[in-house]
């Protein structure tokens, strides 16, 4: 269905191809799940595919690219619309117009079909991907995991054979990745669609693809093969895959289900040594583990004294809480975003806010930071009252890295960046460089923060954030967009950063990103706290809360592979 | 093209929030056919009655998608008028004359050369209301846009331009909303700026925003149109050449005959041949437009159908614009109150009346459903 016959895509101004001597098939009604490091021209590929590589992006593509039998050469995009499907990384920026229901007609409408097929074909894709409640509702007022299914509807309806998807589950949470994936495994078991995407998340993903294809690094040829294959050689894997490579599983289980038949032997080995030991660093004089951890927080509530702290209080030896939350409410617009939210954090304690999209986790975090105002109940951060403290007091006690790293960088080079943000926090010229230097060797004074990868971007700005080093830093959404590698760098850093007395409070969807760092998970709904405790005790019992690794090896409360690996060893 | 045959009355019927019951062309006749009744009377007791009908109509009828807040938006920028000629009429005094003085400001003395404009002095009550009747005006005439802009989605009136029009159509609507994200990247990224420890108000916060606010615009219309391109946007049939010559002449002739028609209505001596040539031109150029539609391949789905509601919302409009224009001709002192000397201002019945029946909407036409 999809040929790719040596292709290499040299982009305009680079020296080197991104992609070099591209030669594989996709077949007719398989999902074939295209994986790899950053970098390594993933999204070249997909683009190759719907003709914007390079009929829009520019740049010389060698080689051929046929889809259904039509070679992308001779064919522009828009001339391959009713053969392939597009999906982006960000839905939002797919949408033409302003409500579902003329969003999913129109492709069609531009094919020209005529207004009876179209009005057939709008039903029964409202119907096949559970849209039909929402037929009217503006675009804009949907959910995450809503959008990307309209993107996917507003794409199927020409009946395309073939659907590109890049990244469809990055910004999704774990329920309503799930309800994606489930629409995709329908289209290609029901429709017979030929399906090529991209993803991050292979814990997400992998188990669904019929083939893998492994660029394994920027120029290098792909690795074609069955999953199981692919990730017994692919430097990229899931955990539940680490797992079975540590065990010595063969074939690799790509799936809980699979590595469960065959954890038996693992978990009587594991019996003998707890993971009791969880609770790491300066941490555990704090929270204890186990059901006491609960509690934890309250009992610094009623003890904590209102006078300001002093500007070092992020030292583990200080008993004061970094930040604490008392019945919180926080109105946007008409909707209660957070409603009674209590929480207290203590030096050295890192917290994972994890729920739905839209459960008010960046809210919170705004809130912590002063750019919303309560409605009610209080926020104190280090002392201070946050949204009436000066920015330039705040940044020495509270830091957020928000969702999009790039909103906190202006200057045109990383050594302006960092000379800027030496100033922005009275900190002495060089202090951010030495930042920089530690969470990113090897990135020049004159580079563009705009041509650094995400991961080297989420660096930078955690570097001049850290730069006022504030005991209290607040990351939104870290993980979205970085490839494994990527991760672990930065949860290196952030182990370091509670080690050092930071409290650390994430918001993520990343159940593994959890699992590794947290000590302490808070699940908000609808603006609610509805859980709150230990790491192990909050997300082992979550079905979709719970990492691989937990889910493997339950009722053993095992969250990662790197403790399994620390216990056998 | 005829209307897509509707699958049983409930869906077609079915007043969704998206899929409106009325025609959005009929809800611009009826706001234009308001604002035109607006620039017709200073008269401030029909302006009221014209800005609490439009209110009451849009009250009772909008919808909960984004655009219907711009009503509140433009009733603010018509109260912001109404402020600004009332300043104006204060400090750079009026030509109005008036024996009711209600303040004295200190005059500025000008050089010579600014004869003619004053500054501060004698404020009196004539030049009060004859700023206020003023700037009524203009605010209900906001009100009237705004009213239009809340009730009818600007994306929906797109699609019933002729084929030919519609890229330009859709350039159109793409900037229409791009504002709205262009404000929420601006809040974003001052708040960044916060996050920087930058003070994230006042007006230097929000020019050094500019750059990465205008970069950020820029990636997002490639994005759009990239993902416009690989659906199909701009898909183009085959048109034999002579269909294109035709279409290209007619389409110049055409505009060429309604620039020489206007020319000559609005010349003394062109008045005899003016008319003839404005609609013989007008004519060719809708006939290039029609054939020129024949290049587009694209089809639509679901068009909004002009039907019975349509007729009565947008006559209720256009009665409220002519029937005070008519009452204007006999008793032109009822819809100008005199302001020298100062008179209370009276309601004349027939244009009250007319502009009463702009509420007729807001019983013809089917609620909106309430937000899910």
């Amino acid at each position: 269905m999809i040929r790719f016959e040596k292709v290499s895509v040299t982009y305009d101004g680079a020296a080197e191809p991104v992609v070099r001597d591209i030669d594989f098939e996709v077949p007719e009604g398989e999902l074939v799940l295209l994986v790899g490091p950053s970098g390594v021209g993933k999204s070249t590929v997909l683009g190759a595919v719907s003709g914007l590589v390079p009929h829009f992006t520019g740049g010389t593509l060698r080689g051929r690219v046929t889809v259904a039998g039509r070679d992308t050469r001779a064919h522009k995009p828009r001339e391959l619309a009713d053969v392939v499907g597009t999906v982006g990384q960000d839905p939002l920026s797919h949408f033409v117009t302003d409500t579902v229901e003329d969003e999913l007609a129109y492709g069609m409408e531009s094919l020209g079909l005529s207004p009876e097929v179209m009005r057939r074909r709008v039903e029964e894709t409202l119907d096949l991907l559970g849209l039909a409640g929402l037929r009217d509702r503006p675009i804009a007022t949907l959910s995450g995991g809503q959008q990307q299914r309209v993107a996917i509807g507003s794409v199927l309806t020409p009946h395309p054979r073939v659907l590109v998807l890049d990244e469809p589950t990055s910004a999704l949470d774990p329920a309503a990745a799930e309800e994606v994936l489930a629409v995709l495994q329908r289209l290609v078991h029901d429709l017979g669609t030929t399906v090529l995407l991209a993803e991050h998340r292979l814990e997400r993903v992998v188990h669904y693809a019929d083939r893998v294809v492994l660029l394994p690094a920027p120029g290098a040829r792909p690795v074609l093969g069955t999953p199981a294959e692919v990730m017994a050689v692919s430097p990229v894997y899931p955990p539940v895959v680490d797992l079975g490579r540590l065990a010595g599983w063969s074939p690799l289980p790509l799936t809980v289900r699979d590595a469960r038949r065959r954890a038996g032997a693992l978990r009587e080995q594991l019996a003998e040594a707890p993971p009791a030991a969880r609770e790491t660093g300066s941490v555990r004089h704090l929270v204890n583990p186990g059901p006491a951890a609960v509690s934890a927080p309250r009992r610094f509530l009623r003890r904590r004294t209102p006078a300001p702290v002093a500007e070092e209080a992020g030292t583990p030896a200080t008993p004061l809480p970094a930040a604490v939350v008392e019945s919180l409410g926080v109105r946007r617009g008409r909707v209660e975003a957070l409603r009674h939210v209590d929480l207290t954090v203590g030096p050295g304690e890192t917290v994972a806010l994890m729920g739905r999209n839209g459960a008010g986790k960046s809210t919170l975090l705004a809130a912590l930071v002063g750019l919303v105002e309560p409605a009610r109940g209080r926020v104190r951060v280090g002392g201070a009252v946050p949204h009436r403290t000066a920015p330039r007091d705040l940044v020495r006690r509270v830091g957020l890295v928000p969702q999009e790293p790039r909103d906190l960088l202006y200057a045109d080079t990383v050594a302006a960046e960092c000379a800027a943000a030496d100033r922005d926090a009275g900190a002495a010229p060089g202090s951010c460089r030495a930042l920089v230097s530690e969470l990113l060797p090897g990135v020049a004074d004159d580079t563009h923060p705009r041509d650094l990868s995400e991961g080297q971007r989420l660096a930078l700005a955690l570097a001049v954030v850290l730069t006022a080093r504030p005991p209290l830093l607040l990351l939104d959404e870290p993980t979205r967009g970085l490839d494994y590698a990527a991760k672990a760098r930065l949860v290196a850093v952030l182990r370091g950063l509670a080690a050092d007395g930071h409290a650390l409070v994430l918001a993520t969807h990343d159940v593994e990103l959890a699992a590794d760092l947290a000590h302490r998970v808070v699940i908000l709904a609808d603006g609610e706290v509805v859980a709150d405790g230990a790491t192990a005790e909050v997300v082992v019992a979550s079905p979709s809360y719970a990492p691989q690794v937990a889910k493997v090896l339950a009722p053993q409360r095992w969250l990662t592979v790197a403790q399994v690996r620390e216990a056998l060893s | 093209m005829a209307g897509t045959p509707p699958q049983g009355l409930t869906v077609a019927s079915r007043p969704g929030r998206g899929r409106p019951a009325v025609h959005p062309g009929a809800w611009w006749l009826w706001a234009l056919g308001l604002a035109t009744a607006a620039t017709r009377t200073t008269n401030p007791l029909l302006l009221a009655l014209l800005v609490a009908v439009s209110a009451y109509v849009v009250a009772a009828r909008r919808t909960s998608a984004p655009w219907s807040r711009s009503y509140s938006a433009f009733a603010r920028m018509g109260l912001a008028v109404l402020a600004i000629r009332l300043l104006f009429a204060v400090v750079l005094g009026s030509p109005i004359p008036g024996t009711h003085t209600v303040v004295t400001l200190p005059e500025v003395p000008l050089p010579h050369w600014a004869q003619g404009i004053r500054l501060g002095g004698r404020v009196t009550a004539e030049s009060l209301v004859f700023a206020l009747y003023d700037g009524l005006r203009l605010a209900t005439l906001l009100v009237c846009v705004g009213a239009a802009n809340a009730l009818a989605n600007p994306a929906r009136l797109l699609k019933a331009l002729p084929g030919a029009l519609y890229e330009a159509g859709v350039a159109v609507v793409v900037a229409l909303t791009f504002a709205p994200h262009l404000v929420a990247d601006v809040r974003r990224l001052r708040a960044a700026r916060r996050l920087r420890g930058r003070p994230d108000r006042g007006l230097r916060g929000l020019l050094q925003v500019g750059l990465p606010v205008l970069e950020g615009a820029l990636e997002r219309s490639v994005a759009l149109a990239a993902a416009m391109d690989a659906r199909g946007f701009g898909r183009t049939a085959a048109v034999p050449p002579a269909v294109r010559r035709t279409t290209t002449a007619l389409t110049l002739g055409g505009l060429l005959g309604v620039c020489a028609g206007t020319y000559g209505l609005l010349t003394a001596e062109g008045t005899a041949y003016g008319l003839p040539v404005l609609l013989a031109g007008l004519t060719a150029a809708l006939a290039g437009l029609r054939l020129g539609g024949r290049r587009s391949p694209r089809t639509r789905y679901r068009p909004d159908v002009w039907g019975a509601r349509a007729w009565l919302v947008a006559g209720s409009g256009i009665a409220a614009a002519v029937i005070p224009a008519v009452c204007a001709a006999y008793d032109p002192a009822a819809l100008h109150p005199g302001v020298v000397p100062l008179t209370a201002p009276t309601l004349p019945l027939l244009p009250a009346a007319a502009v009463l029946l702009g509420l007729l909407p807001a019983f013809v036409t089917p609620a909106p459903e309430e937000a899910a």
